[in-house]
């Protein structure tokens, strides 16, 4: 699943994600079936625990030096919360760390979070494996850019 | 302790006596005649969401023991086959539609609209800012007002929610759990000024806490500070509200979370036997208060599976209320409980499918014997349900009730030998986990330490494995898929509802009586601080100010902060 440009990528840190929930949304099954998945595909993971501010996440992202963001709601608040954490990191200048989405999300709402760099955004029923190589994807831009290679 | 642990292994090495038996005429069948049979049969690892392995057949000797004591009659103990004599041909179970979106002005109308087409009961939901104690005019609030529920910030919202309602002669059930003792405040205030008495409100809430801290997560305060206030409302409305129901003690979303039926049967009971130890400690007698506690159930799809949880756990309620709890009377032994069909087990592909597997998981929960019902609507895979939707999802219990025959005789399974064996499994395997929740400091210390959490997570991965692998099927998903389904009609909920709950706050709160609210906050910080204090009416007393849900909250924030979750993952 991960090619041979990747593979050299990770090959001294694994792929790190932080996984979130920024809103007020307690629907945390899926975060953790995520999260035992991605450290199967041998990510190193991490999760951002309830109710974080979208602040709180971007620092934790930064102190952490993880790859991807990995944010879930499934309260219908996602255009809302999910841009809040979008701009912030725009406005802090971070573009070495990319913004992957998940939850229930109406196809009508996907270009609008991609336009805002929110890509995946599947919802419920995805194969774990769709999810991993997309994360797998998002993590090789955000590391390239981090070395310097993009 | 030693005494409280042996009672679990005493009754577990009974369970095991019992059901080690089998039948003997099973291994020469299955050798001689099936084995002779063709070998091409399904492979297939036959087995559900408690990963019981499933045999081909269960005979009169897989019910060793005194089945028809384990029975009883319905209205007998132990109830497994139904906590009334007449059951539903006394009458049907309450069709209880789950609704709440937008502003009060909109709930209040779909209210009126469930009452219109005969629904028989109200359920509230609220959103996600009322249900973790914020006001609409936090910023954390942004774009989740009115979102998964009605939004409630203070009475006056309360008041236009149950506009020409009748509060005496409606059951509200109110989805809300931390700030549960506040809502419920509103409630009766709102009561009040309609003229209607304490003594004759009827409803729930939920304010089961444990349930938050194991599955839904929606907490304000540290776990101490929220069952002092559910002992509180305990106190208070056993003395002056005694046809409330205080708390409702709810399997639901452990399962949603991903539990399985025996995990979601076995915490669940957990949890009750907590708040049952809790009312003793408070100094209420079980007889008196065992009756205002109710249960809710998940019913999924795995058809008698559910069944035989739902008998299995009126039969263990009853069994440990009456052995360890000491109590006396069949009201406080008899387990009532709601039920709600899976959300977890609808799928946004080919949603259409979503009204059959409600009605199956409908069936199950008639079939166990549920109190009251809300079936689910084809499209809340997606969102809230539309208007619609939820006509077909109450029809589908209307069709149930009226049309089918399932409810024209009581518990129409019992004795089948797969579903007395299934239920005699589960019971063994919930006294299994009574245990090792004793061993583990309780349950309450077993959720502190993350251990229950750690047992559904592993659950839920264990199943979306299998589904990965093609081990466990959905229809749409991992099988029979099809590409380019045209999206649904969904209910979106608008702008409109945070604008105009923030406008309505906002003028409140430049018109109250801020010396009134200031004191009043002041008295409940007071009553807070002091262990013995009953908070009810003091909560009453600020609802009525119009100080807001979350001031209200914050008094507590304050002294006591908030909670961390255990880490898990």
């Amino acid at each position: 699943m991960v090619d041979g440009k990747s593979q050299s990528l990770f090959k001294d840190k694994p792929i790190k994600v932080l996984l979130a929930k920024p809103g007020i949304d307690g629907h945390d099954r899926g975060m953790f079936v995520l999260a035992k998945a991605f450290r199967d595909a041998g990510m190193d993971v991490l999760y951002a625990g309830l109710l974080p501010t979208p602040e709180e996440v971007i620092d934790t992202a930064v102190n952490e030096d993880v790859d991807v963001i990995a944010l879930s709601l499934l309260n219908g608040a996602h255009l809302v919360v999910f841009r809040k954490v979008a701009d912030l990191m725009k406005k802090k200048g971070i573009d070495d760390i990319a913004i992957v989405g998940g939850g229930t999300i109406p196809d009508s709402d996907k270009p609008k979070l991609e336009k805002i760099g929110i890509t995946g955004n599947y919802g419920p029923g995805t194969p774990l494996k769709t999810i991993i190589d997309h994360i797998t994807e998002r993590a090789a831009e955000a590391r390239s850019r981090k070395l310097g290679i993009a | 302790m030693n005494d409280v642990s042996s009672f679990w292994s005493e009754k577990l090495k009974k369970l095991d006596e019992r059901d080690k038996t089998g039948d003997p005429a099973y291994a020469s069948w299955k050798r001689e005649v099936l084995g002779k049979w063709r070998k091409d049969s399904q492979e297939k690892e036959y087995t559900n969401s408690s990963s019981m392995p499933i045999k081909e057949i269960y005979l009169p000797g897989d019910l060793e023991g005194d089945l028809a004591g384990r029975l009883g009659l319905p209205g007998v103990f132990p109830f497994t086959r139904g906590i009334y004599p007449d059951m539903y041909r006394g009458r049907y179970w309450t069709m209880r539609m789950f609704s709440g979106f937008g502003t009060p002005e909109d709930t209040n109308s779909r209210l009126k609209y469930l009452i219109q087409h005969g629904e028989s009961g109200l359920s509230i939901a609220f959103d996600m800012p009322t249900l973790y104690g914020y006001d609409c005019i936090n910023e954390r609030a942004e774009g989740e007002v009115g979102k998964c529920g009605v939004n409630v910030s203070m009475l006056k919202d309360m008041e236009v929610l149950f506009n020409g309602i009748d509060l005496g002669k409606v059951s509200t059930s109110m989805t809300i759990n931390a700030p549960a003792i506040v809502l419920l405040a509103m409630y009766m205030a709102v009561a009040k000024k309609q003229g209607v008495p304490l003594d004759s409100i009827s409803g729930t809430v939920q304010a089961d806490i444990l349930k938050e801290y194991i599955a839904q997560k929606e907490w304000i305060f540290p776990p101490e500070v929220h069952l002092r206030m559910i002992r509180d409302m305990m106190v208070f409305c056993t003395q002056n509200a005694p046809r409330w129901n205080y708390i409702s003690i709810s399997g639901y979303h452990i399962r949603e979370a991903g539990a399985s039926a025996v995990q979601e049967l076995a915490f669940t009971l957990a949890d009750g036997f907590h708040y049952v130890e809790m009312g003793k400690a408070a100094g209420l007698s079980v007889d008196e208060f065992a009756p205002r506690l109710s249960f809710f159930f998940n019913s999924s799809i795995n058809f008698f599976e559910e069944i035989a949880k739902m008998r299995a756990a009126r039969r263990i309620w009853a069994t440990v209320l009456r052995e360890k709890y000491g109590a006396s009377t069949e009201r406080a032994i008899m387990l009532k409980f709601h039920t709600q069909t899976s959300g977890y087990t609808l799928t946004w592909q080919q949603p259409l499918n979503n009204i059959v597997r409600t009605t199956i998981e409908a069936m199950a929960g008639v079939l166990g014997g549920t109190q009251s019902l809300h079936t689910n609507s084809y499209d809340e895979a997606w969102a809230l349900p539309s208007e619609n939707a939820v006509k077909v999802a109450l029809r589908t219990q209307q069709i149930l009730a009226e049309e089918s025959g399932i409810a024209d005789t009581i518990d129409p399974l019992g004795g089948s030998y797969y579903v007395e064996w299934l239920t005699d499994e589960m019971e063994r395997q919930a006294y299994l986990y009574f245990d090792r929740i004793e061993k583990a400091g309780g349950i309450l210390n077993a959720i502190k330490t993350g251990y229950i959490q750690k047992e559904i997570a592993n659950t839920s991965y264990r199943r979306q494995l299998r589904i990965e692998t093609g081990k466990e099927i959905m229809v749409g998903v991992n099988r029979y898929v099809e590409e380019n389904e045209p999206p649904i009609k969904i209910l979106r909920i608008s702008r409109k509802a945070q604008i105009s709950q923030r406008k309505r706050l906002t003028e409140v709160l430049a018109s109250r009586d801020q010396e009134r609210v200031r004191h009043s906050l002041e008295k409940l910080e007071g009553a807070m601080k002091d262990e013995n204090e009953n908070l009810m009416p003091y909560m009453i007393d600020a609802v009525e100010s119009y100080a807001t849900l979350e001031e209200i909250s914050n008094v507590g924030r304050k002294l006591y902060g908030g909670w961390k979750e255990p880490v898990i993952v």
